[in-house]
C-alpha cells in the first residue's frame, strides 16, 4: 500500500505574552465552524460547545493579582490519545498531521473525549436543531455540516479553508504559500497571538517562532507530540 | 444431607424435589414476575425517552463523559464472571460439593453478561448506529472497524463470552432436559424433546458428555479471565490519571470474582428458601463458598492496597490529585466500599459459625455486591472529573434516566432468572445423582463394595 505523505504539517504557535484574553478567537471559531450556540443552562451543566476556550488563571495575592490567559484548542497531536480508542475510525489522523473527525461515522462512544488529556473534544449532548433561530440560520457556513446530536466534534484547524487553499494552489501548480491560509481564530486575533502555518517548512513563520527559547508544549510529558507550541508568557513581570 | 438420608430417597423423589421449581406457578410467582416486569419496562421506557430526546437527559458533561452506564457495564461483566468460572474450576478440581450449585451459578453468568452487553449500546450517543462497531462481513459498507480500539475488543470478548457461557450452561443441562422431557406431557414434552436433542443416556453419550464438559470447563476459564482483562484495558490503556495503571487487569479480574462469588451465594440462599431445597444446599455448601469468598476478598484487599500504595508513594501530582479528590468528595462511599469489600468479609468469614449461618451470609454477600458497585463508580467517575487540565475539572451526578435504566437492569436480570427457574431445572439433577450413584455400595457376591470411586 502506498504511504500517504504530504508536504504540509500544519501547526500553530500561541504567544502567551501577546494574548489579551479578549475571546475574539472563540467567537470567530463559533461563527466559522457552525458551532452550536448554547443556552445558559446548557453551559452551566458543562455542555458548552466551544472548540476553543480561553483558560483564565489568577496569579498572586490581592492586591498584587495578575491574570493569565491560556487559549486551549485541539493540539492536533501526532500521537493523539483520541485516535486509537475510536472503534469506528471516526477519529483519524490525516496526512497533513491533523486529527480529523468524521461526523457521519461517529456513534458517540465519547471514548475519545475521555481520553483527550486537554479535554478539547465537545459532545453534542443536545439536539442543536434550534440553536440558530432565524435569521441566525442564514449565517451558517455552507462549507461544513451542522452536527447532529450524539456526535463528538472538535477543532479542525478550519480544514475547509485548508482544502480550498490547496485546490487554488494546485490549480496554479504550486504549494500553499506561508500565510496564505489561516484558521478563523488566528485570522481574527487582534494582537496576532495565534500564528498558523506549515511546520514542515523550516522557513515558515510558525516554524521560526516555535524555535523560540520560550517555546513549550501543553502536557508534553504525556508524549502526545502536539502540533501547537506555546510561547511562555510573563516576560519581565514574573510573579 | 447425610448419606443415610440420601439413600432413603428414591430416584423419583429426588427428581421431584430437585424439579420442584418447575411446578405450575403460584399467584405469588406471577406477582413477582409482574413486579419485575414492570420495573424492567420502566427502565426500558427511560431508555426510549433518552433515545427520542438526546443525551442531555443523562447527568454526563465535559469532562465526565462516562457515568453510571459504564459503571453498570463493568459491574455486570464482573457479576457474570464467577458463575461459569466457579463452576468450571470446581468441575476441574473435582470438588463434590459443587454439584447442587452448578446450574444456579452458570445461569447467573449468562443473564448478567447479557445485561452487561446492553450497556455499551445504551450509553452510545447514536444507539441506532451500533452496528458500526461490529466487523462487517461481507464488508458492504466499505468501512472496517478499528481493531486498535479497546471498545472493539470489548465487543469481541463479550460476544465470545455470551456464546461460550450459554453453550456451557446448555451442555451441562442436556441430561436434565431429557429428565424433564420424560416427565412432562403435551406441548411441553415437544419443546423439551427438541431441547434435549434426543438424549437417551447410552454409555457412549455419557462418555462424550463427560469429555465435552471437561473440555468446555477448561476452555471457558481463559475466556472468562480475558473478558475482564479487556474490560480493564478500556481504562488501563488510556492516558487518564487514575485509570492508567498496570494493575488494572488482574485487579478487575479479582474484583469480578469477588462480586461473582458473592452473587452466587446470594442466589443460592434465595433459591434454597423459595424452592425448599434445604436438603441439597446445606450449610456445608455455604461454608465452602464462604471460604472461597474469604480468599477472594483477601486478594481484593491486597490488590487495592497495592494500587493505592504505589499512587501514594510516587505522589505524582495529578495521580494524587485524583485520589485526594475521590477520597474527599466521596468519603462515605469510599468507607462503605472498604468495609463492604474488605474489612467486613475478611473478618466475619473467618468464623465457621458465620459461614454456616445462612442469614449472616445473605447480609455479607449483599453488602459485598453493593460495595463492588460503588467500587466501579469510584474507579470511573473521579478520574474523569479531575483530568490533567485543572481549568476543566467537573463533577457528575446521575440523572433519573440513568437511575431508572439501572433499576430496570437489576429487575431485568431478576426477571430472566425467575423465568429460567420456572422453565428449566435449577439444580443440576444429573450431577447430584451422579455422586449418589458413585457413593452407593454394590453387592459383589457376598462382599459390599463402593460402586466406583468418588474420584472422577
Amino acid at each position: 500500500m502506498k504511504k500517504m505523505t504530504s508536504p504540509y504539517k500544519w501547526g500553530m504557535v500561541v504567544d502567551l505574552d501577546r494574548c489579551t484574553g479578549c475571546g475574539a478567537c472563540v467567537v470567530a471559531c463559533q461563527a466559522e465552524n457552525n458551532v452550536a450556540i448554547c443556552a445558559k443552562k446548557e453551559i452551566a451543566q458543562g455542555r458548552d460547545m466551544h472548540w476553543l476556550r480561553i483558560e483564565r488563571f489568577w496569579v498572586g495575592e490581592h492586591p498584587n493579582v495578575r491574570v493569565r490567559f491560556l487559549p486551549v484548542l485541539c493540539q492536533h497531536c501526532h500521537d493523539a490519545p483520541c485516535e486509537p480508542v475510536c472503534p469506528v475510525y471516526a477519529s483519524y489522523h490525516n496526512p497533513d498531521g491533523l486529527n480529523g473527525q468524521v461526523y457521519n461515522r461517529c456513534v458517540g462512544t465519547r471514548y475519545c473525549g475521555n481520553n483527550c488529556p486537554y479535554a478539547v473534544r465537545v459532545f453534542n449532548f443536545y439536539d442543536h436543531e434550534h440553536a440558530w433561530p432565524p435569521p441566525l440560520d442564514n449565517q451558517l457556513s455552507p462549507d461544513i455540516t451542522v452536527r447532529p446530536r450524539g456526535v463528538m466534534e472538535k477543532c479542525t484547524f478550519c480544514i475547509q479553508r485548508i482544502r480550498r487553499a490547496k485546490e487554488e494552489a494546485k490549480a496554479e501548480g504550486r504549494l500553499i504559500r506561508d500565510g496564505e491560509v489561516q484558521p478563523a481564530c488566528a485570522q481574527t486575533c487582534p494582537p496576532e497571538a495565534l500564528v498558523f502555518g506549515n511546520i514542515a517548512d523550516p522557513e515558515s513563520r510558525v516554524s521560526r517562532l516555535s524555535r523560540s527559547p520560550r517555546s513549550f508544549r501543553l502536557l508534553e510529558h504525556l508524549g502526545t507530540h502536539p502540533s501547537i507550541n506555546y510561547l511562555k508568557g510573563g516576560g519581565r513581570e514574573h510573579v | 444431607m447425610s448419606e443415610h438420608e440420601m439413600a432413603a430417597k428414591s430416584a423419583k423423589q429426588l427428581n421431584d424435589e430437585m424439579l420442584s421449581s418447575m411446578r405450575t406457578p403460584t399467584w405469588r410467582w406471577y406477582g413477582l414476575a409482574f413486579f419485575l416486569g414492570a420495573v424492567a419496562a420502566w427502565g426500558l421506557s427511560a431508555f426510549t425517552y433518552q433515545v427520542m430526546t438526546d443525551m442531555s437527559v443523562t447527568g454526563l458533561d465535559r469532562p465526565v463523559m462516562w457515568g453510571l452506564y459504564i459503571v453498570n457495564f463493568v459491574f455486570w461483566v464482573g457479576l457474570s464472571h464467577s458463575g461459569t468460572m466457579v463452576s468450571a474450576i470446581l468441575r476441574l478440581s473435582q470438588a463434590n460439593w459443587r454439584r447442587p450449585i452448578l446450574r444456579a451459578a452458570e445461569a447467573m453468568t449468562v443473564f448478567s453478561i447479557t445485561i452487561a452487553g446492553l450497556f455499551p449500546l445504551i450509553h452510545l450517543g447514536r444507539n441506532w448506529l451500533v452496528y458500526f462497531i461490529f466487523p462487517p462481513y461481507p464488508s458492504q459498507r466499505g468501512l472496517w472497524p478499528n481493531f486498535r480500539s479497546p471498545l472493539l475488543w470489548d465487543a469481541t470478548a463479550i460476544t465470545t463470552y455470551i456464546i461460550g457461557s450459554s453453550l456451557f450452561l446448555y451442555l451441562g443441562m442436556l441430561p436434565d432436559l431429557a429428565v424433564v422431557r420424560d416427565r412432562s406431557s403435551g406441548w411441553r414434552k415437544k419443546i423439551f424433546a427438541i431441547l434435549a436433542m434426543g438424549w437417551r443416556g447410552t454409555a457412549r453419550e455419557w462418555v462424550v458428555f463427560r469429555q465435552t464438559s471437561t473440555l468446555m470447563a477448561a476452555l471457558i476459564i481463559p475466556v472468562a479471565v480475558s473478558v475482564h482483562s479487556i474490560v480493564a484495558w478500556d481504562f488501563a490503556v488510556t492516558v487518564i490519571p487514575g485509570w492508567h495503571s498496570t494493575i488494572f487487569p488482574p485487579y478487575f479480574v479479582i474484583g469480578a470474582i469477588t462480586s461473582g462469588v458473592a452473587a452466587v451465594i446470594t442466589l443460592m440462599i434465595i433459591i434454597r428458601r423459595v424452592f425448599h431445597l434445604e436438603d441439597y444446599l446445606t450449610p456445608q455448601h455455604f461454608d465452602n463458598m464462604g471460604k472461597l469468598l474469604l480468599v477472594i476478598c483477601l486478594l481484593w484487599s491486597y490488590a487495592y492496597f497495592v494500587e493505592v500504595q504505589t499512587t501514594w508513594y510516587a505522589h505524582e501530582p495529578i495521580e494524587w490529585e485524583v485520589f485526594s479528590f475521590m477520597s474527599g468528595k466521596y468519603t462515605p462511599l469510599l468507607i462503605f466500599m472498604l468495609i463492604g469489600n474488605s474489612v467486613l468479609p475478611v473478618t466475619a468469614l473467618c468464623f465457621r459459625k458465620i459461614r454456616r449461618s445462612v442469614k449472616m451470609m445473605l447480609v455479607i454477600t449483599v453488602l459485598v455486591n453493593i460495595a463492588m458497585f460503588i467500587e466501579r463508580f469510584l474507579i470511573i467517575v473521579p478520574s474523569l472529573s479531575h483530568k490533567n487540565m485543572p481549568f476543566i475539572w467537573g463533577t457528575y451526578s446521575p440523572s433519573w434516566v440513568e437511575l431508572s435504566v439501572t433499576a430496570g437492569a437489576f429487575a431485568g436480570f431478576a426477571l430472566l432468572y425467575t423465568l429460567f427457574t420456572k422453565f428449566f431445572p435449577i439444580v443440576a439433577i444429573t450431577d447430584v445423582r451422579e455422586l449418589d450413584v458413585r457413593q452407593a455400595e454394590v453387592r459383589l457376591g457376598r462382599a459390599k463394595l463402593p460402586s466406583i470411586t468418588t474420584k472422577e
